[in-house]
């Protein structure tokens, strides 16, 4: 089984020209900034929103090919939809949430509760079956949400953002059983995920869309190492150039130059981790080949270690200890030397 | 003394007060203090105020449920976006609110008369005062209940569709449910409406014992005849209006 | 008179009573049965000519107007359609001088215009083709219209109990009911919008209508003035130029 959702549409001022595919037994998550479509493009895919042109199909079914004509509605898609907010209905028990969807496809009612409290004792709330949603806790109200959707068996199975609304030590125990569920759930599954730890975390391959678009497709693996944009690599805590090769030197847009590890001529993106920049208080004597000197722009908090934003030609993110900082008497507004090793720097083609 | 500014401000805001409260208690007062407590009972037992009491609750039941069947599609209809039709069935169905009920009862008489534009031949039938009575009240139904429909959040009818609900069934399951307090509230309010309803009816509906004369009817000949009878006739009403008014307390009330 | 029109006479009299008393101005009140409406509208304006006093006029069921006075309602003449209503102010000593009759008035039956019914007399208003309507019991027109018709042996059905004449006269020219009895006044009135049958002596009711100064309008002169031109001859002159019978 295999959806294809090559489609665009437009909605409040926003314009989406999406192309995804999903296979069956793989989780796709979908990264990317606020506001970027990622919501709309999986409402889109449960037909709660129509696409403009292109084609939405699972296999050789046209779910929407926006003519309207070969428009499924969505209570005829068989897809699962875990909203951010959950949306579980207020004047319903939990129990009769996840009844609900098999209810309205006609399953008995004895039959319905019996798969519903099986459902809610997976999920591990068998104790919260009587209880309305108004007094669960945000964890449990999205496991009851994730067993709504799941007890209708549907073909697809959407998340979307299902940790945003809790905190996060729940959230840590949530994302290791949503994992769970989803890789015993045998369809196509689509994450959208606001954080790059619940992406690495949930997903077997990553879609990143921005700006209405997807910019870059891959496995996790692929995504961490070989980031394609300033947000991608942002997200997995990189350091991005976009340049050129030319006789063994990166060039960048700025006119600066780096030695790189040896790479064929061309545009290239290349990326260099924060831990991998050294600072010295003065010009470092030795074998980096890659030194100049930057201002410090801002330095900020970032678990046991201090993010360094510096300015300059080329603009880098450093991580660097406490001690370091205080060793090189670090300070916003101040200046400080530079240095990369070439062989820390990734180039991979553009 | 007034000690400071904030006393006359408590002061500015208690006088008010006090006047609207006079002038709410008062005019109970005198219904009370003029009642003819000694042949209450007797006087409520009468075949005339049982007949009026009788009539004014099956028609007034009758008018709220036939605001629920007419004025819950309409507020659906209403609820669902903003085109000048829809603007123009709302003044039209408002319009009753803001008459005089007497223009309504015209109104009708020259829409459902013998001699009007149908020639149903509707008045002096208990038909016609449940058709008055609708006429005035089913517009607070509709408004109070579209009002509920458009702050009720639509993202909940789309995971009822996600989940394999048609719209009639996510319509009946979730949205109405959700939305039950305004159609209780609507309901309670279309209902007192048609109870205390009068102008409408006398005018369309006429005026005869046992099948057109409701209770503030009976109340208005009752004053110029026996207005003992009709202070009793007007306690009963109070004494309902208040059973209501205490049984949906927490509906009503802005504290929770 | 419509139920409307009770309810602005009430703010009316409510406003009277409280705003201005009626003896503080050089004016005259007159409270006077709805029957009444025209001819005392006539009355009015030939009384402030001759004498230049304002006349203030309410007309209103009796019934209502008793209501009122006994409430504290304050005016200087009250002009009542029967004497049981009047029997109430002299019982409640809100009459300053026995009650006097200064007109009559006698019932008819009224018909939709060209009279399509075919109704020829009292009897037919038995017939179960027809929709008749009276006024209530307790408007004087009403109780007359069913002495009549109990004299006359005839027994039928109200589908209404009008408030007033004038209430039945807009339902046989809506041509909501086939039939009513009123007032001979309320017909002449009408002109030729509606066809009328005069109700055989021997089974009419005469209507006395009963005049008194109210003592509630403390400056009784003003009351007797008003009185003297309604019994003088060009004040009956008026009366009969709208059909009411000499007393």
């Amino acid at each position: 089984m295999t959806l294809h959702a090559r489609f665009t549409l437009e909605r409040d001022a926003m314009r989406l020209d999406i192309d995804l595919t999903a296979e069956r037994g793989e989780t796709l998550a979908i990264v990317g900034p606020n506001g970027a479509g990622k919501t709309s493009c999986l409402h889109a895919i449960a037909g709660l929103v129509r696409i403009k042109t292109g084609e939405i199909t699972v296999d050789d079914e046209v779910l929407d090919n926006g003519t309207g004509s070969n428009f499924v509605p969505p209570e005829e898609r068989h897809v699962g939809l875990v909203f951010q907010e959950h949306l579980l209905f207020p004047h319903l028990t939990a129990l009769d949430n996840v009844m609900f969807g098999m209810r309205a496809r006609g399953v008995e009612r004895s039959a319905a509760r019996a798969k519903a409290t099986e459902w809610l004792t997976r999920v591990g709330l068998s104790e919260c079956i009587g209880q309305r949603p108004a007094t669960l806790s945000g964890g449990q109200a999205q496991r009851v949400a994730l067993a709504r959707a799941l007890a209708t068996t549907p073909r697809l199975l959407l998340l979307d953002e299902p940790l945003s609304a809790v905190d996060a030590s729940t959230g840590l125990e949530l994302r290791r059983d949503i994992r769970t569920h989803l890789d015993g759930f045998d369809g196509i599954r689509l994450v959208v995920a606001h954080s790059a730890l619940d992406a690495f975390a949930l997903a077997d391959r990553i879609a990143v869309i921005e700006a209405g678009r997807v910019v870059q497709t891959g496995t996790v693996a692929e995504v961490c190492s070989q980031p394609r944009s300033p947000y991608v690599a942002d997200l997995v805590g990189l350091n991005l150039f976009r340049g050129a090769v030319r006789a063994g030197m990166l060039e960048l847009p700025g006119g600066s130059k780096l030695t790189v590890p040896p790479t064929p001529d061309g545009d290239v993106l290349a990326t260099l981790h924060p831990r991998a920049i050294a600072l010295y208080r003065t010009r470092p004597d030795g074998s980096p080949r890659n030194v100049w000197p930057a201002p410090v722009v801002s330095i900020e908090t970032a678990v046991d270690r201090l993010r360094v934003q510096l300015g300059g030609a080329v603009p880098l993110v450093a991580e660097v200890t406490p001690a370091a900082v205080a060793d090189l008497r670090l300070a916003e507004g101040g200046d400080v030397w530079v240095a990369v090793k070439a062989s820390e720097i990734t180039v991979y083609p553009a | 003394m007034i000690r400071s500014r904030r006393d006359l401000a408590a002061i500015a805001l208690l006088v008010p007060v006090v006047a609207a409260v006079l002038l709410f208690a008062l005019p109970l007062l005198g219904l009370l203090l003029r009642a003819p407590w000694s042949d209450f009972v007797p006087t409520l037992l009468s075949t005339p105020v049982l007949d009026a009491l009788r009539l004014s609750l099956t028609c007034s039941f009758s008018a709220a449920a036939c605001s629920f069947a007419l004025g819950l599609p309409v507020a659906v209809w209403l609820a669902q976006g903003s085109s000048w039709q829809r603007n123009a069935v709302r003044v039209l169905v408002t319009l009753p609110m803001v008459l005089p009920p007497i223009v309504g009862g015209v109104a009708l008489l020259l829409a459902y008369g013998r001699n009007g534009i149908t020639g149903l031949s509707l008045p002096f039938t208990t038909t016609a005062v449940v058709v008055a009575e609708t006429y005035v009240a089913m517009p607070f139904f509709v408004l109070t209940v579209e009002a509920g429909l458009r702050a009720f959040d639509r993202r909940y009818a789309a995971a009822a569709a996600t989940l394999g609900s048609g719209p009639w069934r996510t319509f009946w399951t979730v949205t109405l449910p959700m939305i039950a307090p305004s159609v209780s509230a609507g309901l309670v309010v279309a209902w007192a409406r048609a109870l205390g309803e009068f102008g409408a009816t006398i005018t369309f509906a006429g005026n005869l014992k046992g099948s057109t004369r409701t209770m503030p009817l009976a109340i208005y000949v009752a004053f110029e005849t026996h207005p003992d009878a009709a202070i009793v006739l007007s306690l009963v009403l109070v004494l309902i209006a208040a059973v209501l008014l205490f049984l949906l307390r927490d509906r009503w009330s802005p504290v929770r | 008179m419509t139920p409307l029109g009770h309810l602005t006479l009430l703010v009316a009299t409510l406003a009277a009573g409280f705003g201005c008393d009626p003896s503080s101005r050089a004016s005259t009140t007159v409270f006077a049965s709805a029957s009444l409406t025209e001819a005392f509208e006539a009355l009015e304006i030939e009384f402030e000519r001759r004498s230049g006093t304002e006349v203030d006029l309410h007309c209103a069921g009796t019934a209502r107007l008793v209501v009122q006075l006994r409430a504290g309602a304050t005016a200087h003449v009250l002009a009542a359609a029967d004497l049981r209503n009047m029997q109430k102010i002299v019982n409640a000593g809100l009459a300053d001088t026995a009650p006097r009759t200064f007109a009559k008035n006698r019932l008819s039956i009224v018909m939709a215009e060209g009279n399509p019914k075919q109704v020829k007399g009292l009897r037919d208003l038995a017939r179960e083709d027809l929709l008749v309507a009276l006024c209530g019991p307790e408007v004087p027109a009403g109780t007359y219209a069913r002495q009549a018709l109990d004299k006359a042996g005839i027994s039928l059905v109200s589908v209404s109990d009008e408030p007033s004449v004038k209430a039945i006269m807009t339902m046989v020219q809506l041509g909501e009911i086939d039939a009513g009895i009123v007032y001979e006044t309320d017909v002449r009135s009408a002109g030729n919008t509606v066809a009328s049958i005069v109700i055989p002596e021997r089974h009419n009711i005469v209507a006395r209508y009963p005049v008194t100064v109210l003592s509630s309008g403390h400056a009784t002169t003003a009351g007797q003035a008003f009185v003297d031109f309604l019994m003088s001859q060009p004040g009956q002159r008026i009366l009969q130029s709208f059909g009411f019978l000499a007393p």
